[in-house]
């Protein structure tokens, strides 16, 4: 038995080495970690060794993955989609459930395991067929929500397939297995209507503590300022639900999608997909690597034909069935074909049922660790397959010219405007923008202020605004600008440092403290600041002269040319500010300034001076005279 | 503060010593709605020899940069004025320009003669066709009728007034007639600099 660390090593190592080859020779992740699992696993280098624990820990990536893919999904966007997951997903799991059922009676099986097996390989892979849509950025148009409503669907079928399995047994169960595969489900021996009331509650559960439960507690948390205590909470709320679904025998996968759709209105939601997503990457991977160390060698190689017969049947059937549904429900050829050819594959549920179909006595041994070899080998082809579709569909490119263009978002529209900060400087700015018809994703770590903001139905999300992994999750790469209005200057000075780095042609405009700050945030690669006070300080200096008998056009000038006249000294201190600022200490620094400052507004400045405006002293003299000079004549 | 040492925030003027070249005042307070003020500067613009000054681009709050104005203005041997006609008069901004930076002692008066000799060029849109600028016409008044504030400023000031550029019904006009007028445009723009040269 190796030491968890050892194993720990031999995971990290094979993902490390094989995925970023796999990416750089174009095949995607999800293949890299396959084949690093098939050359770990035990049929090869056999480094490591049980798979069941570590098959289990892995497939929590699933839920991960699903929790995510909730958080995503306004409930709105699941009615909308109805269609693509009751009409559609209905009608694969329907379809190619009979249709591998007809063929494997062909081949000679019984009925009932027939259908069983149609059943079994109705399933695909949520796990490989998401990952591998969204490297190819496709998972959020059309062909990712067909894609994404049968899987959804499927995950809702797994419920009535346990219920529907055991009625299909041919064979002697061997009694010391009758309780594989199907989890811990605590409400098995129950009368049915309690296990259904059972699981009317728990999904009831899920929808109520998501709305009334977990928003407080994550209010409470967010008070606390602890980052890793969210994190661990965050992760705690998918596991709870995960254990919840698996005690009233539903899938935890598809609990945890809903608990995601329960969260996908709050305000933690930019926050919690930031946390969690490094598990669902990592976590994910391990399980592709388990499923590729899973993969069977010897058995291929003692029956490599059927074997082969076995997975293009399956691919070839699935693709066909799938195509021929598609094009059925409207879709163009070319995205039912990628849709097609994306769940072509066997998937995890597989695994599962299968375990618990011998079990059962539904299908024997032998026949289950043929169809596992084939499930494992046909969800390590997918990514294949997507490639071989990418260049079918490329070279049929000019045959067909009416392709879909990707559009369509489950998201709320990309945000033109981030706004970093909506406290009392960032909201004029913010509000300003969108009265004028932009779009902007707010970022705030102020809970009172953003459940202020939420009732008057602004797009707010708790966040501290300088983690880079938040901005992207707000959506930077494709905004227009970062507005910078943080209350905190070491913050500020930090974001915009690393926005700039990060993204150079993003245009940067920042709140400054004060001229020190500004001189900080320009260096730092701000377009434009702006000091906090000035303007309205400016302001109230014109007020002032106002009251002090100015006439208000007067005021309004003297303001102006003296707004000119700082911005210009701002201008002409800068680089002087670089070399002091070497040397001397900050507040002494200050004084200096000041000093230059009022020099400055001496030397350019006359008592009541607004620019020379409106002086008429001179043409009035003239006047005079000529005036004089015609009297004389 | 002598002009030359004016550090100007956006445009920076050349030095006033060497004069060369046209002024293009550009007046419009809505340019982005404007099709046909667009598409004579976008013409004009582009030629060497022309200093392009957007001025509700430059000054949105009105607070004019007296000192700025004035070099440019020295600096260059014909001021060009774009704008469209607003109640039979230029817009406010440009008012305004000439308000503050054509002042007693600098543009006229006895020390005022920074503009001797230089050449004052009107542009102007108007909205309605040319019959209405007629005797006869709704209008009543000609088009030289209504710029004789600009040409006896001309005057007053000692310069030139060059023949001024009009283009009538601007708003009805389409994309190939404007596209004329903007080469129309360009080539007057350019004869103005060749004469500069001359000089």
């Amino acid at each position: 038995m190796q030491s968890f660390l050892t194993q720990t090593l031999f995971y990290l190592g094979a993902a490390v080495i094989s995925v970023p080859i796999a990416k750089r020779l174009g095949l995607g992740s999800v293949l890299g970690y396959l084949i690093a699992g098939v050359i770990i696993g035990p049929h090869a280098l056999s480094l490591i060794g049980a798979q069941a624990d570590v098959m289990q820990f892995a497939e929590f990536g699933v839920v991960i993955l699903l929790f995510l893919i909730g958080l995503e999904v306004q409930p709105s966007t699941l009615w909308d989609m109805r269609k693509a997951i009751f009409g559609l997903g209905g009608a694969q799991v329907a379809g190619t459930a009979l249709s591998v059922a007809g063929v494997s009676m062909l081949l000679g099986l019984p009925w009932q395991t027939a259908l069983a097996v149609g059943l079994v390989l109705a399933m695909s892979s949520t796990a490989i067929v998401l990952q591998t849509l969204d490297e190819k950025g496709l998972r959020q148009g059309p062909v990712g929500r067909a894609a994404f409503g049968v899987l959804l669907l499927q995950d809702l079928a797994v419920i009535p397939m346990f219920a529907l399995l055991p009625l299909l047994a041919t064979i002697a169960p061997p009694t010391h297995a009758a309780e594989a595969g199907h989890g811990v489900s605590l409400v098995a021996h129950l009368p049915v209507w309690a296990q259904v009331l059972s699981v009317f509650a728990a999904v009831g559960a899920v929808v109520g503590g998501g709305r009334y439960l977990v928003r407080p507690l994550f209010r409470f948390i967010a008070k606390a300022r602890l980052r890793e205590i969210f994190t661990a909470s965050a992760l705690l709320i998918v596991v709870g639900v995960a254990s919840l679904m698996q005690m009233v025998g539903l899938s935890p996968a598809l609990g945890a999608f809903l608990a995601g759709v329960v969260l996908a209105e709050s305000e933690f939601r930019r926050e919690l997909e930031t946390d969690i997503e490094p598990f669902r990457g990592l976590l994910l991977g391990l399980f592709f690597i388990t499923v590729g160390a899973g993969v069977d060698l010897p058995l291929i190689a003692s029956q490599p034909l059927t074997l082969i017969g076995l997975v293009l049947g399956l691919m070839v059937l699935k693709f066909l069935v799938m195509l021929g549904l598609a094009r059925l429900f409207g879709a163009p050829l070319r995205g039912a074909a990628a849709v097609a050819t994306a769940l072509a594959q066997g998937g995890e549920f597989a695994f599962v049922l299968l375990t618990f179909t011998v079990g059962a006595g539904v299908i024997g041994a032998t026949l289950a660790a043929l169809l596992t070899a084939a499930v494992a080998v046909s969800m390590a082809l997918t990514p294949l397959a997507m490639i071989l579709y990418e260049r079918v569909a490329a070279a049929l490119d000019a045959a067909i010219p009416d392709v879909t263009p990707e559009t369509g978002d489950f998201d709320d529209g990309e945000p033109e405007i981030i706004i970093a900060g909506f406290g009392r400087f960032g909201q004029i700015t913010g509000r300003l923008l969108t009265a004028n018809g932009f779009r902007s994703t707010v970022l705030d770590s102020d809970i009172e202020q953003i459940d202020l903001l939420r009732r008057f139905g602004r797009r707010v999300h708790y966040g501290d605004a300088t983690r880079m992994d938040l901005l992207r999750a707000a959506g930077i790469e494709r905004a227009r600008m970062l507005i910078v209005a943080l209350d905190d200057r070491e913050k500020t000075v930090e974001l915009v440092e690393t926005a700039r780095k990060a993204f150079p042609d993003l245009v940067i405009l920042a709140r400054a403290w004060d001229r020190r700050h500004a001189y900080d945030l320009l260096a730092n690669g701000a377009d434009a600041v702006e000091r906090e006070t000035f303007e309205s300080a400016l302001a109230l200096g014109q007020t002032a002269l106002q009251k002090l008998g100015f006439r208000a056009h007067r005021a309004h000038r003297a303001a102006s040319f003296f707004r000119r006249h700082d911005r210009r000294t701002f201008e002409d201190l800068r680089p002087v500010w670089g070399q002091e600022e070497a040397y001397i200490l900050a507040s002494r620094d200050a004084a200096q300034t000041m000093d230059k400052l009022l020099a400055a507004d001496l030397s350019r400045m006359r008592p009541g001076d607004a620019g020379g405006a409106w002086d008429t002293a001179s043409l009035e003299q003239e006047l005079r005279e000529r005036a004089e000079r015609e009297g004389a004549d | 503060m002598s002009p030359i040492e004016n550090r100007g925030d956006a445009i920076t003027a050349p030095p006033a010593a060497a004069t060369s070249g046209v002024l293009l005042v550009l007046a419009h307070p809505a340019l982005e709605r404007s099709r046909a003020n667009r598409a004579l500067a976008k013409a004009a613009k582009g030629l060497s020899g022309v200093t392009f000054r957007d001025l509700y681009e430059t000054y949105p709050d009105f607070a004019i940069d007296i000192e700025t104005e004035q070099a440019s203005l020295l600096a260059h041997d014909v001021i060009a004025l774009q704008f469209p006609l607003y109640w039979y008069s230029t817009p406010a901004l440009l008012k305004e320009w000439l308000d503050l930076v054509w002042l007693h002692g600098f543009a006229y008066g006895h020390d005022g003669t920074a503009l001797v000799g230089k050449r004052l060029f009107v542009a102007c849109t108007t909205g309605a066709s040319a019959k209405a600028y007629h005797a006869q016409g709704y209008n009543r008044f000609t088009m030289d009728d209504f710029l004789r504030p600009l040409e006896q400023t001309a005057h007053l000031c000692g310069m030139v007034w060059e023949t001024p550029f009009v283009v009538h019904g601007a708003a009805v006009k389409d994309d190939e007639a404007l596209k004329a007028e903007a080469e129309r445009y360009k080539a007057r723009i350019a004869s103005l600099l060749s004469a500069t040269l001359e000089v």
